[in-house]
């Protein structure tokens, strides 16, 4: 869960980029020239940066869609959208700021924002649950999404969590229900919904964002009923280890192209090489891309055949004879 | 096993397993009670010493709670498919397909209850611990369908450990695609009862168990989204005493009633009645 460490298969990526800094370190302190040797040198980390990406097993795509310097629902609001005011609280119990919401302007335009937000260090990820929501949450999110059907402007998800939270207070309170409702009433919303993975979707927790006209995926998301270390401790009694975990996660088919594949998301959207925490100015506006893309395909759709298209394609999802 | 043929009026219950003879005994999981089998299954599974509520199968449910000879199975011929090539999944579906039959998680019948007309769903907890693939969220959409076309009223009964690891995000989506059916029925103002039996947890809890215009769960069944194991690890201590009970969701305000399973044929009706403009039965108005 540590923000900061490097994932393991950067590490020549990171040991590449310590020989650059350190050639222009000692450049800078002699006043030399290095042009000629630092060239090759970046031209390697350009070229080992689209090797390993290029090649990513599922399992480093988890660990990408998790890595704590992703660029967060908070980050994209900074960097996609201008004008953003955060509204808290369900109005019932207290405010979760595991899902954080609210107005933005989107291209000038008004819309609502609603996503999952993790922290980047100790002390936040303690505020926001690591991005695990309450039942207050979800009942949050609905209320932001009600608000936006009464005033008619679109609604933009965010869907960046491990997934619900096991906990007391969680059950007490109804998280089977606050999830299920929402559900619900995605399905019947009369605005358009656009939901974008845009780091870890995991279970209930995520697709309480999830029910939309257009789902995305950024590249190297994934999106899961069960986390990989949930599903090999369940089947093979070992959520630990690196060879169950990685068997789980090929198994699972939780990568951007796999569903693509089983028609459960509309688009990858692109990451720029060396994913999107190599570069959060470049994914944010390949997000900003597609996101203008579909909200213009939505634009002026009537409610009632919007209702109806959403219903169908979720309504269409499944495998099975007979 | 399968007595409910696809378009073919239903016979009423015979034993659910023919092998075994109605003279076996059997133990209450609960307080021990030994008893032969025929005396449980004439109490529909219910302990008579201590009440405990055993379960049921799919059948058997339908037989408890449809009129005599109006229970009609339909999409009897759906069958899951292994779509992500998941380790070991064809072979634990043909165990399941041998050993709990070809409904898979869900049966899935139209009839009558008290005289109204009914879609009813009922989850089988033996088949692949009644988990929900894209074949239970098939079957639940299409009962739902038939229900809208037919103005029936909508009943489903979840036994279910949660959606079916098995079929990955599909059975993920499965939520969504009921959730939706529920709000077709909703907007056409058809009535939509939830039963909750033990257990009812995880994906299932997290969509249409918990949609109902009324929601009744039988006693002491295990209900919740995250099932008591995990809750354990994450908190790090034992669960308060019958935490995710139904007896505790009625407390905390999930459920309409915990009803006994003697009367769930009776609350039903009373209720669908309500709720379809119906008269009240004529035993109900004395008093
Ligand atoms: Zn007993």
């Amino acid at each position: 869960m540590a923000a900061s460490a490097t994932l393991e298969f950067e590490k020549p990526i990171a040991e590449l980029e310590r020989q650059i800094d350190e050639l222009k370190r000692t450049a800078g302190d002699q006043s030399l020239d290095v042009g000629d040797d630092l060239a090759p040198l970046e031209r390697r980390l350009a070229e080992l940066r689209s090797e390993i990406y290029r090649n990513l097993t599922p399992l480093q795509r988890v660990q990408v869609a998790r890595n704590g310097k992703r660029p967060f629902t908070g980050d994209y609001l900074r960097l996609v959208f201008t004008d953003f005011i955060e509204l808290h609280g369900d109005r019932a119990f207290r405010e979760d700021a595991a899902i954080m919401g609210g107005w933005a302007r989107f291209d000038g335009d008004t819309v609502m924002v609603i996503g999952h937000q993790r922290g980047r260090d100790t002390k936040e990820n303690i505020k926001r649950n690591f991005g695990m929501p309450h039942p207050e949450g979800y009942r949050k999110a609905l209320r932001l999404m009600k608000l936006a059907e009464k005033f008619q402007v679109p609604v933009l998800t965010f869907i960046d969590t491990p997934g619900a939270w096991a906990g007391l207070g969680a059950e007490e309170r109804g998280q089977s229900e606050a999830i299920a409702r929402n559900l619900f009433e995605m399905s019947q919303l009369k605005v358009p919904i656009i939901a974008t993975v845009i780091g870890e979707g995991g279970s209930g927790g995520a697709l309480a964002l999830g029910v939309a006209d257009r789902v995305l995926m950024l590249e190297n998301s994934v999106y899961s009923v069960i986390t990989v270390e949930g599903c090999a401790a369940i089947l093979w009694k070992d959520g630990k280890s690196p060879e169950m975990r990685e068997r789980a996660a090929d198994a699972l088919k939780i990568t951007a192209p796999d569903l693509l594949r089983l028609k459960v998301v509309d688009e990858v959207v692109p990451e720029p090489v060396g994913g999107a925490h190599a570069n959060h100015e470049a994914a944010a506006s390949a997000l900003h891309d597609a996101l203008a893309k579909h909200l213009d395909d939505l634009r002026g759709t009537r409610p009632e055949r919007l209702i109806r298209r959403r219903r169908e394609k979720f309504l269409r999802m499944g495998a099975f004879t007979g | 096993m399968a007595w409910f043929r696809k378009d073919r009026k239903v016979r009423q219950p015979r034993r659910e397993r023919l092998e075994i003879p109605p003279d076996t005994w059997e133990k209450c999981e609960a307080c021990g009670h030994t008893d032969i089998r025929d005396r449980f299954q004439r109490n529909l599974n219910v302990c008579p010493v201590c009440d405990y509520h055993r379960r049921l199968r799919a059948s058997e449910y339908t037989a408890a709670l449809i009129d005599e000879n109006t229970a009609e199975e339909i999409e009897a011929d759906l069958r899951s498919v292994d779509p992500l090539s998941f380790p070991e999944y064809p072979q634990r579906l043909r165990k399941a397909l041998t050993n709990a039959g070809d409904a898979d998680a869900i049966l899935t019948v139209t009839g009558r209850l008290e005289g109204l007309p009914v879609g009813l769903g009922v989850m089988d907890f033996a088949f692949m611990g009644g988990s929900m693939g894209s074949v239970v969220g098939e079957k639940i959409a299409r009962l739902g369908e038939r229900c809208i076309e037919k103005k029936y009223a909508l009943i489903l009964l979840s036994a279910s450990g949660g959606a079916r690891m098995q079929e990955g995000v599909l059975s993920l989506m499965q939520m969504a695609k009921t959730s939706a059916v529920l709000s077709q029925l909703a907007e056409r103002r058809l009535p939509y009862i939830s039963v909750l039996t033990n257990p009812t947890t995880g994906g299932v809890s997290a969509s249409y168990a918990m949609l109902g215009d009324a929601i009744l769960a039988e006693p002491g069944a295990v209900i919740g989204f995250a099932g008591p194991r995990v809750i354990k690890q994450t908190i790090g201590q034992d669960l308060p005493e019958g935490f995710q009970t139904a007896e505790f969701l009625l407390e905390h305000g999930m459920l309409d009633s915990v009803v006994h399973r003697k009367q769930l044929k009776s609350t039903l009706g009373q209720l669908l009645r309500h709720m379809m403009g119906r008269p009240a039965l004529a035993t109900a108005v004395a008093g």
